[in-house]
């Protein structure tokens, strides 16, 4: 680690001037409430994309239950908060929801790891289901009406600073040899086998840190909206978030970054055209599988190690060709 | 090997939260206290001869038939009010509309309110039609002191902080759901003289649990008896199975609180299998939809508490239903006429205070006493809800043939 | 007793409605291994096309079935060729993308056009209810019961005996392989999306005169449940798909009866689970040999 401190510093200052230019412009009043809200939601969808990213992009597993794990973390806080009405109870409730939806990824994951692509998919996507059902008819959830009032910890550097811890976190563990060993999963299972990587146990790290993250999202959700109902965590929600991961590209965060923030934007912009906006959507999602079918970014990576040792690589490129 | 293995992971997880922790407390360090928080404002000022209104509804999305509706409602009122424009503080106004599609989400209601309140500077909102995405914008509203009509948000916590202290700057058109299903239960068995009751509720939304729940404890308390209380999801269509089974129960006569959409069919697979009990629904049953969908001949025997009767001889509904009937070819719902009513609630309330703003509005509502609106004569309580009357209408063949009050 | 047989009809007929829309479901999926999300949405289109024809050019039920299903069948063709042809060697989730973009595109260009309102459909035949000893059954449930059965065999007979059904079975069991047999491969694609989407039609226009309530957003639920159907039967496997519609119809009248109605999806995913644990490959799947 020592040897990548000059890397880690230009995140460090990136993650800070980021915050500084949000609170600036805050200050000088160019983001008001529509744009600050904005991008808290960008931020929350950041944090559950790249949970689904490490499942799906990485691990290779496709995981289209998503929303059920961040509903887990959204009543959690819901629930919790509305008898600790302190900033202390707050993160006592994320720390409740992220062991809940560890426990239940636990448990939906041990059964249905063994099940390959679809099968997989919609085993999970039923799995979610059961839990949105399930809070859909209990008592202490407030059935369909939903949590109203829910007490507003999650401000918008609250919320900031939970998307760059769980990033680093996510991408730490990508980075590290378990990292590596997940993602072998994805390019061959039977290889990865072969080579005596327990698959099983690395394709449920993933999937329950996914999860994790999937809880903390849901947390700062209830939080910030301060409202929530059982019918925002179904299918759809899942497959929004589906959507952010394949458009900026199945194992690139950076790409997941991109397209959750375009994706917002645009849906912010054009708030206005009613109806016809779901229209637009839609026609450029296709367009841009079409012509993006790996998505936005591949598989690529921003990274500011190869930008400061660009001109090194580019010497030993001409060094190449002159070679051959 | 197990052990170890599973040791080196919490290490490494241990390293990476070690790595974040310490980021993110320099990362606190460097910014220190002052955490900048998007202003507060005392609302908006109409600076010209313009009535500015939000309209954010569910124009597409799970619920988008209700927020259509409504939609036309507001429209409506808006061209009639355009006319002749209003006076208010010697000057003519217009009201200006500004329709947005909230997606049947909660994010996204918020996000619109923040929008119409920030950038086009609306004195008032209209919508949106179901309570939870109308409590969502709740929050932005109050933050940029802009009042909201909920046309439709039924549920009683609507307008009251978790405190039980009545939101500012939230109002509602309807009644509350503990309200109408009282009414509901004191009819089922005064009027109707029904004792044994099944319930088949709308699971999905605040609104038939909500109603379930008050029309039960009522019920029970007048002495009848609830013999089974079955559910379904907004969306269903096959309601073949629970009707056979509450057919089994033989109750004298079913409660159905939900909407016209999915009442319209329970209505027809019931009196297709015999089930041909008197039937009491609630207000989002009030569309001429319902007797379509069930067909004539089934939508019978069914009475529903509403808000007007269209056997109404008051001048405002009979005017209402010439010019919605002209616009849209169609009668109007139930969820039209309130968001019709909405947009005259705050006009009227502006006109009283002499001032578009949104604090006069705001201040307009919270006092608003006998509005006469085509869903009744509107008194606001202390809570935020309209005092209302209610109206049970009876279908026949598919036409309301008869309206009682009740108290 | 009776209320028994009475709920065995009712999640006959309920039951057959999934198994048409799996039915289309599965073929699609068995060829291109895409999750078409769209194909509820096609359904829906369906079902708005009996709406028009019946109301505006007074076609009969039959002509307005028939019509139904070309016009799907075109629609399918349509989508499978702007959307899904340029991605059949992009990644399976790049596919599954452009499938959800088509039935938003498909949902909310209906709303646009056709308001999201709820419409109640013209009744071309005349309901009758026949009582047989107390158990009541309608003549459209048994119109609905029968025409499943015509097309699954149908549907079989194409498959299984005609050169078409080889051509399609060859395809989705190995696409290279086919083409270098000199198989069209495009051609065959687009006869298969015809087909399953003709199905999702007439599934429409049955539905739309069964429950006579349409709106843009009727496709959603079922096609998700047709989903689950296909994959209960056995992905590959026509009787399958039937079967796995029929079952889950059945499901959900037993939990409805027994007075679960609340958990009645619920109830759905967990049986959907624990089969798949048991039996990956569905119901009649085929065994999936892995290969290294």
């Amino acid at each position: 680690m020592k040897k990548n401190w000059k890397y880690n510093l230009c995140w460090l200052i990136l993650m800070v001037a980021g915050f500084y230019l949000i609170n600036t412009l805050m200050l000088a009043g160019v983001i008001n409430t529509f744009i600050e809200n904005m991008l808290v939601t960008i931020g929350i969808n950041i944090i559950l994309a790249v949970g689904l990213n490490l499942v799906i992009g990485f691990s290779g597993q496709f995981s289209l239950g998503h929303a059920g794990f961040m509903a887990l973390g959204a009543y959690a806080t819901g629930i919790m908060t509305q008898t600790m009405n302190t900033a202390g109870g707050f993160y006592l409730s994320i720390l409740v929801g992220v062991v809940i939806s560890i426990v239940v990824a636990l448990l939906v994951g041990i059964p249905t790891l063994r099940l390959h692509g679809d099968y997989f998919a919609i085993a999970t996507m039923g799995a979610a289901e059961i839990i949105r059902i399930v809070i859909n008819n209990m008592k202490i959830t407030n059935g369909a009406a939903g949590l109203f009032n829910i007490p507003q910890f999650a401000t918008w550097d609250v919320v900031y600073i939970f998307v760059c811890l769980t990033t680093i976190v996510t991408v730490n563990f990508i980075h590290s040899r378990d990292g590596r060993a997940v993602i072998s999963i994805r390019e061959n299972e039977i290889a990865a086998e072969a080579m005596g990587v327990n698959t099983t146990k690395w394709k449920l790290s993933a999937f329950v840190l996914g999860a994790a993250t999937a809880a903390i999202a849901g947390s700062l959700y209830a939080s910030y909206l301060q409202t929530i109902v059982p019918s925002t965590f179904g299918i759809m929600e899942s497959i929004n978030i589906l959507i952010f991961v394949v458009l900026g590209g199945l194992g690139s965060i950076t790409g997941t970054f991109v397209a959750t923030t375009l994706l917002g934007v645009l849906d912010a912009a054009l708030q206005s055209l009613g109806v016809l906006r779901m229209v637009f959507y839609a026609v450029a999602l296709i367009i841009i599988m079409i012509f993006k079918p790996g998505g936005l970014f591949g598989k690529w990576e921003f990274s500011f190690k190869r930008l400061l040792t660009k001109k090194q690589d580019g010497d030993m490129k001409e060094a190449g060709k002159e070679s051959k | 090997m197990h052990l170890i293995e599973m040791g080196k992971t919490v290490m490494n997880f241990k390293k990476a939260f070690g790595v974040a922790a310490a980021t993110m407390m320099s990362a606190a360090a460097l910014t220190g206290c002052a955490i900048a928080k998007t202003s507060s404002t005392a609302g908006n000022k109409s600076s010209d001869n313009t009535i500015r209104i939000g309209v954010n509804l569910e124009l597409s999305g799970s619920v988008a038939s209700y927020g259509q509706q409504e939609k036309k409602g507001v429209v409506l009122a808006a061209q009639e009010i355009n006319k002749k424009g209003v006076k208010i503080g010697g000057k003519t106004y217009k009201v200006k509309l500004f329709i947005s599609d909230n997606k049947s989400s909660t994010s996204t209601a918020a996000s619109v309110a923040a929008q119409m309140a920030n950038s086009d500077k609306i004195v008032a909102q209209v919508g949106p039609a179901a309570t939870a995405y109308a409590t969502a914008s709740i929050a932005n509203l109050t933050k940029a002191g802009v009042p909201m009509v909920g046309p439709s948000a039924t549920a009683s916590e609507f307008t009251q902080t978790k405190s039980g202290q009545t939101q500012k700057y939230a109002f509602r058109a309807c009644f509350i759901d503990p309200f109408q299903g009282k009414k509901a239960a004191d009819f089922m068995y005064n009027t109707l003289k029904k004792k044994s009751v099944a319930i088949l509720a709308d699971n999905s939304t605040d609104y038939g649990t909500g109603l379930t729940k008050s029309f039960t404890k009522e019920f029970k308390k007048l002495g009848g008896k609830v013999v089974t209380t079955q559910y379904f999801q907004s969306g269903d269509k096959d309601f073949n199975s629970t009707l056979t089974t509450i057919k089994g129960k033989k109750p004298d006569a079913l409660y159905l609180p939900g909407y016209y959409t999915e009442i319209g069919l329970i209505l027809k697979q019931a009196r297709e299998m015999g089930l041909n009990v008197p039937v009491v629904g609630a207000d989002g049953m009030g569309s001429p939809k319902l007797a379509q969908i069930a067909g004539k001949k089934n939508a019978t025997n069914v009475y529903y508490t509403t808000h007007f009767s269209i056997k109404s001889k008051e001048p405002e509904v009979v005017k209402f239903l010439k010019t919605y009937k002209a616009k849209y070819g169609e009668e109007p719902t139930t969820f039209s006429s309130l968001a019709y009513d909405s947009v005259y609630m705050i006009v009227d309330a502006a006109k009283k205070e002499g001032e578009v703003s949104s604090s006069a509005i705001q201040k307009g509502l919270a006092s608003l006493k006998n509005f006469k609106g085509v869903t009744g004569k509107i008194t606001m309580d202390s809570k935020h809800n309209p005092q209302k009357s209610v109206v049970v209408e009876q279908m026949t063949n598919g036409k309301i043939n008869k309206a009682y009050t009740v108290k | 007793m009776q209320t028994f047989f009475q709920q065995l009809i009712n999640g006959l007929s309920l039951g057959s409605i999934y198994a048409l829309l799996a039915l289309g479901y599965m073929i699609v999926y068995g060829i291109s291994k895409l999750l078409n999300f769209a194909h509820g949405d096609v359904y829906m289109l369906g079902a708005y096309w009996g709406y028009y024809t019946i109301n505006y050019l007074h076609f009969g039920f039959i002509t307005a079935l028939i019509t139904a299903m070309i016009v799907c069948g075109l629609a399918g063709v349509i989508i499978e060729a702007v959307a899904y042809r340029p991605l059949r060697n992009a990644p399976r989730v790049a596919a599954l993308i452009t499938a959800i973009g088509v039935s938003f595109f498909l949902e909310n260009g209906m709303s646009y056009l056709v308001t999201s309102d709820t419409r109640n459909f013209p009744q071309v035949i005349k309901q009758k209810t026949f009582d047989l000893g107390g158990v009541m059954i309608s003549n459209i449930q048994l119109i609905i019961l029968v025409t499943t059965l015509i097309l699954t065999l149908g549907l079989m007979y194409i498959i299984n005996y005609t050169k078409t059904g080889r051509a399609m079975r060859s395809v989705s069991t190995d696409y290279d392989a086919a083409s270098l047999m000199g198989i069209n491969i495009n051609h065959t694609v687009s006869i298969t999306f015809a087909l399953g989407s003709a199905l999702a039609g007439a599934a429409g226009v049955l539905i739309g005169l069964y429950y006579n309530s349409i709106d843009p957003l009727m496709g959603m639920t079922p096609g998700i449940k047709a989903f689950v159907a296909a994959v209960l039967g056995g992905i590959g496997s026509i009787p399958g798909a039937a079967v796995g519609g029929f079952l889950i119809g059945l499901l959900e009248t037993a939990v409805q009866a027994m007075g679960f109605s609340a958990f009645r999806d619920a109830a759905v995913y967990i049986v959907l689970i624990v089969i798949l644990l048991v039996l990956p490959g569905g119901l009649f799947g085929k065994k999936q040999v892995e290969k290294v």
